[in-house]
């Protein structure tokens, strides 16, 4: 495979210059990626990033599929937030059909979303942090990531291939007991932000590895299409869940955390608050849950309930027809972007009328926040470009896909 | 929420600034629009996206600073077979809009807006990579995620999706 002998190689420009390979199983580089450095000694006089080693064509299957059997293998694209991507891919298709959802469900997919934010930005803390060399901050990321996977098995019988979100609402009214849970999470979760804080936030060594390393400026950013945190961290006041608004985010009050350095410690900053601000969230809507249904009243897309479906002729009906020949959606066209914890997470789909689509396509945060990297590290030390990667939060299941 | 019909004639969308802004100008062609579902796309002659990107961006009426994304559509065996798509949003303006692009299916080619937006320049080589529509003026037109010796075009409709084996 071209992979194995690859043409995509710098030529070392002087003699002075080596080229030096990093990845794809180099533990920095969280997952496949593969940098091609050209090095001066110790400085990066240019980078390549070479991607591609986990694309496994998610795009073309969808269009094999009914439009209900896409949302697991949205699951796939990014697994540290999962839930994300089954929103984005729901509302897209919702919006396709015309769609209105429930309250209830609609307060759900926020809290289970935000919970899915925490979960990310735990494991990009942790490894993170590895990366740089404080190892104790990576095993208590990982006791409340657990806390929180239990919350997901609780709901979905899943800890990280949800598919919770189904077109039209939830698949499962959430169990007895969960709320509970939630909500003693959201209770002791700032004091654990606290500690992470107090670990690393005016640890000396922490920021000299990361103050003024890595800079990016806004325009730059824009210019490179850089999204979410990495955009907020170089000073753009860019919110998706805030501008523009989706699946009643406008009825929750937070802030947007934005630091105008633009290196890896205001990178660091903005998440770090973030895993405040969307523990408000949570508490909010939990405080605020409306009562009601948790799916659409629309018997051709959603599912009948497991009861009526045992009792109903109708419901058995539809259940059959759904399950063995999907549902049509008009013609047209769509793009839903939401907030992913990397950025703005886009589907594009494309309905031909049929019950399968025409076109799904994901517009990955991290494709377009991993062509910073060269900006950001050319000129500087290879142990910078380590600190780098983790900044930008590379999930590399998205950029392939 | 029932579905409102779209609209496709020019004349009724005249008042969307986008649309305005592109029709003032002489040197870009429009070919039609719809505002569909609260989205609003416009088809840009295929000689003129570059003008159409740069004036959207800079003008202040519209203020399309930010490049969201460029995919591709294959509707073969139609002809014209590929629509590329520019997804463009205005941070401060808080808009999308949705530009698109009709080709040919021999030799599908068009000008490259990664002198507008560098950050083009990772999704115009995914739509090479997985449309096989080239981009002149790219830095750096390679296959991305397929490896370089693929053969075929893996998101085109005439490729079966087990493959060629």
């Amino acid at each position: 495979m071209g992979h194995m002998n690859p043409i995509a190689s710098l030529e070392a420009g002087a003699d002075r210059t080596m080229i030096l390979n990093m990845g794809p199983q180099h533990p920095s580089t969280h997952g496949v990626l593969r940098v091609i450095l050209e090095i001066d000694g110790e400085t990066v006089i240019r980078i390549m990033p070479d991607i591609g080693y986990l694309h496994t064509g998610i795009e073309k299957t969808c269009e094999a599929k009914f439009y209900q059997q896409v949302v697991p293998l949205t699951d796939r694209i990014d697994y540290l937030c999962p839930l994300t991507n089954n929103l984005a891919y729901c509302l897209a298709v919702e919006k396709l059909l015309g769609l209105e959802i429930p309250p209830k469900a609609q307060w759900m997919r926020v809290l289970m979303n935000e919970l899915t934010r925490i979960n990310s930005h735990l494991v990009w803390l942790g490894t993170h942090a590895l990366d740089i060399g404080a190892m104790t901050v990576f095993l208590y990321c990982f006791r409340e990531r657990e806390d929180i996977l239990r919350l997901f098995e609780m709901v979905s019988g899943q800890r990280m291939m949800t598919s919770y979100f189904r077109i039209g609402g939830l698949a499962l009214e959430p169990p007895i007991g969960f709320f509970d849970k939630v909500r003693d999470f959201a209770k002791r979760f700032p004091a654990n932000v606290d500690e992470y804080e107090n670990l690393l936030t005016s640890n000396p060594i922490w920021n000299m590895r990361t103050k003024g390393v890595a800079t990016i400026t806004a325009e730059d950013a824009i210019a490179l299409g850089a999204s979410g945190p990495t955009l907020r961290g170089s000073g753009v006041d860019f919110d998706l869940r805030r501008d523009m608004p989706y699946s009643g985010y406008e009825n929750f009050r937070f802030d947007v955390p934005v630091a105008t350095e633009g290196d890896v410690f205001a990178r660091y900053m903005c998440r770090v608050r973030e895993l405040r601000e969307s523990n408000r969230i949570v508490q909010q809507a939990l405080e605020g849950m409306p009562e009601g249904a948790i799916k659409a009243d629309a018997p051709k897309v959603v599912l009948p309930d497991r009861e009526k479906m045992k009792t109903q002729m109708e419901a058995l009906i539809y259940h059959f027809k759904i399950i063995t020949e999907g549902f049509a959606i008009p013609e047209g066209e769509v793009y839903q972007a939401v907030e992913s914890p990397r950025g703005e997470m886009g589907y594009y789909v494309v309905s031909d009328g049929t019950a399968k689509p025409y076109r799904v396509h994901m517009r990955a945060a991290c494709l377009a926040n991993l062509q910073l990297l060269p900006k950001m590290c050319e000129g500087r030390l290879i142990a910078d470009v380590v600190a780098a990667i983790g900044s930008i939060d590379i999930v590399l299941g998205e950029i392939d896909r | 929420m029932p579905l409102a019909p779209p609209i496709t004639e020019i004349d009724q969308l005249k008042g969307h600034p986008a649309l305005a802004l592109l029709l003032e100008s002489r040197a870009i062609g429009v070919e039609g629009a719809k505002f569909d579902r609260d989205e609003m796309s416009i088809y840009v002659d295929r000689s003129s996206i570059r003008e159409a990107c740069a004036l959207l961006r800079d003008d202040p009426s519209t203020a399309f600073n930010f490049l969201s994304d460029v995919t591709c559509v294959d509707l073969y065996p139609q002809e014209p077979r590929f629509e590329v798509i520019y997804h463009l949003l205005s941070i401060s303006k808080k808009e999308r809009l949705r530009l698109k692009v009709r080709l040919h299916g021999s030799n599908p080619s068009l000008s490259s807006v990664t002198s507008i937006w560098p950050g083009a320049n990772y999704f115009e080589r995914e739509v090479y990579d997985l449309f096989g529509v080239r981009f002149d003026g790219h830095p750096y037109l390679r296959r991305i995620m397929m490896p370089e010796n693929w053969e075929g075009h893996p998101l085109r409709k005439d490729y079966p999706v087990e493959g060629y084996r």
